[in-house]
């Protein structure tokens, strides 16, 4: 077993007409073992700007409070907010600083630029190497079942009540062929002007 | 050969006193052929010499956790299934996950094998060890029943199972199960397994989810359950396993094993149950 699936996750993100959304997965087990079923893996770091964190939970934490500073400081010395694309090159260095003993986490991210309101969405693996897309992004132990719900639902320009559908159906269809995942599901959509969070209803096994 | 095919016909017990009255050569012609443990006239193959099995260690690939090498095919390991006797009965009640590592093959697993009226049998461990010799633990009962013109008893039953595991044990079977029945004694409940384990008590869980179904089993357990009570603690320790154990969820299938044979009680979604757990706590 690899330590990235000791205690479960699934995180997806997705690109809408002038919006992108986030969903993640609520549990945290030890291995087989439900631990609890309201475990926060997606992170709001900025207004509209969210991290998203699958993999060891130890790390989820660890790296989430360290960004959460390096991002605090520079943006108070610099007296100015940081673009997605910039964060997400402070996540990437972060995890190559520790290239020869990393952070088994495989983050998400994805936000709207506070000036153009362009949506942007991207991955690492556990080692910092960045891959922006324009579609969806997935990472967490239901990859597979991640890539191919998002395949096949995802079309260009949604709006964002219909990309909060899809994400979320998305979502709930792949933890549901996934031992580790599941157990309740969170749903960001990024507007312009606003930020909505859902709890999913889902099955509890 | 061909004859013999009758007896594995649906008709009922008396049907062979019938005939057994009007054509009794044909009948004493038929027994004999019937083999009296079919274990040693069909054997499966197993690799050559005096001891197969430490010849299959040896050629295990993957080193096992606990280091005794046994040549095991791993899947359908997670599971939660549970049976216990009350004043009306045996309650059998098991989850309906199918896993392979992580990925959830199947929700709709049937882990209770309907041996006959009178008998079921659980499945944890290998999904087709279970229900194999579990069908072979069917036909030597009804053999058994057209021998000796009455139904087998719950321990002889399940040492017929125990007996078939042991043969083959240290060869891969993997098989945990409870043998479920009524017999001239009551209810009969046996835990088997492929370790060679045959155990009677009257209360037993098997698999990953095991150890959460006793948590909630043991606490509302008690001899003098009404039949509404038992098959609602039946399905709520199932239920508290499939929420706790990854490798356990689908639906709960609940049986009652009462005088007159088996009776299918109820199939329920966890989805369902957990949500009508849930209100229920709120309206408390």
């Amino acid at each position: 077993m690899s330590i990235l699936e000791y205690n479960g996750s699934a995180i997806i993100a997705m690109i809408g007409k002038h919006c992108v959304a986030i969903a993640s997965d609520k549990r945290l087990g030890i291995q087989a073992q439900t631990i609890s079923t309201d475990f926060r893996k997606v992170f709001e770091v900025n207004s509209g700007l969210f991290l998203g964190l699958p993999g060891l939970a130890t790390d989820v934490s660890t790296v989430e409070r360290t960004l959460q500073y390096r991002l605090n400081l520079l943006q108070l010395r610099e007296s100015r907010l940081l673009t997605p694309r910039s964060f997400m090159y402070m996540v990437s260095s972060l995890l190559y600083e520790r290239r020869f003993g990393p952070y088994f986490v495989e983050p998400v991210i994805a936000g709207l630029d506070q000036e153009s309101y362009q949506p942007f969405i991207a991955t690492m693996d556990l080692i910092g190497c960045p891959m922006e897309k324009n579609d969806f992004v997935v990472s967490g132990t239901c990859s597979e079942q991640m890539y191919g719900m998002c395949e096949s639902l995802w079309k260009p320009n949604l709006e964002p009540l219909e990309l909060f559908e899809i994400i979320s159906q998305a979502l709930l269809n792949s933890v549901d062929r996934d031992a580790l995942s599941g157990w309740g599901g969170i749903v960001h959509v990024v507007e312009k002007d606003r930020v909505t969070t859902k709890h999913l209803r889902a099955r509890m096994d | 050969m061909c004859s013999v095919s009758q007896f594995y016909s649906t008709r009922g017990i008396h049907d062979i006193d019938d005939k057994y009255k009007s054509r009794p050569d044909e009948l004493e012609a038929i027994l004999p052929i019937i083999p009296t443990s079919s274990l040693y006239t069909q054997p499966f193959q197993v690799p050559p010499g005096h001891d197969p099995a430490t010849y299959l260690t040896q050629l295990a690939a993957i080193p096992s956790e606990n280091g005794d090498n046994v040549p095991e095919i791993k899947f359908d390991h997670g599971t939660t299934t549970l049976a216990f006797k009350y004043k009306n009965g045996v309650i059998v009640a098991v989850d309906s996950r199918a896993t392979a590592g992580a990925w959830i093959a199947s929700q709709t697993v049937k882990k209770v094998i309907e041996i006959n009226p009178y008998l079921l049998g659980t499945m944890a461990g290998g999904a087709a060890d279970c229900s194999y010799w579990e069908r072979r633990l069917a036909r030597e009962c009804r053999l058994y029943q057209l021998r000796n013109k009455e139904r087998i008893s719950v321990a002889a039953a399940s040492k017929v199972l125990s007996n078939f595991l042991y043969y083959y044990k240290g060869m891969g079977l993997s098989v945990g199960t409870m043998i479920c029945g009524w017999d001239t004694k009551g209810p009969g409940l046996y835990y088997v397994d492929t370790d060679g384990t045959r155990m009677t008590h009257h209360v037993f869980s098997v698999g990953s989810g095991s150890v959460y179904a006793y948590g909630v089993l043991d606490a509302g357990l008690k001899w003098d359950l009404t039949d509404e009570q038992a098959y609602d603690l039946g399905r709520r320790s199932i239920y508290h396993a499939t929420y706790r154990d990854a490798y356990s969820g689908g639906v709960v299938n609940l049986y009652h094993m009462k005088e007159t044979g088996w009776i299918k009680i109820s199939q329920d979604n966890v989805m369902d149950l957990h949500y009508k757990y849930a209100d229920e706590k709120i309206a408390q």
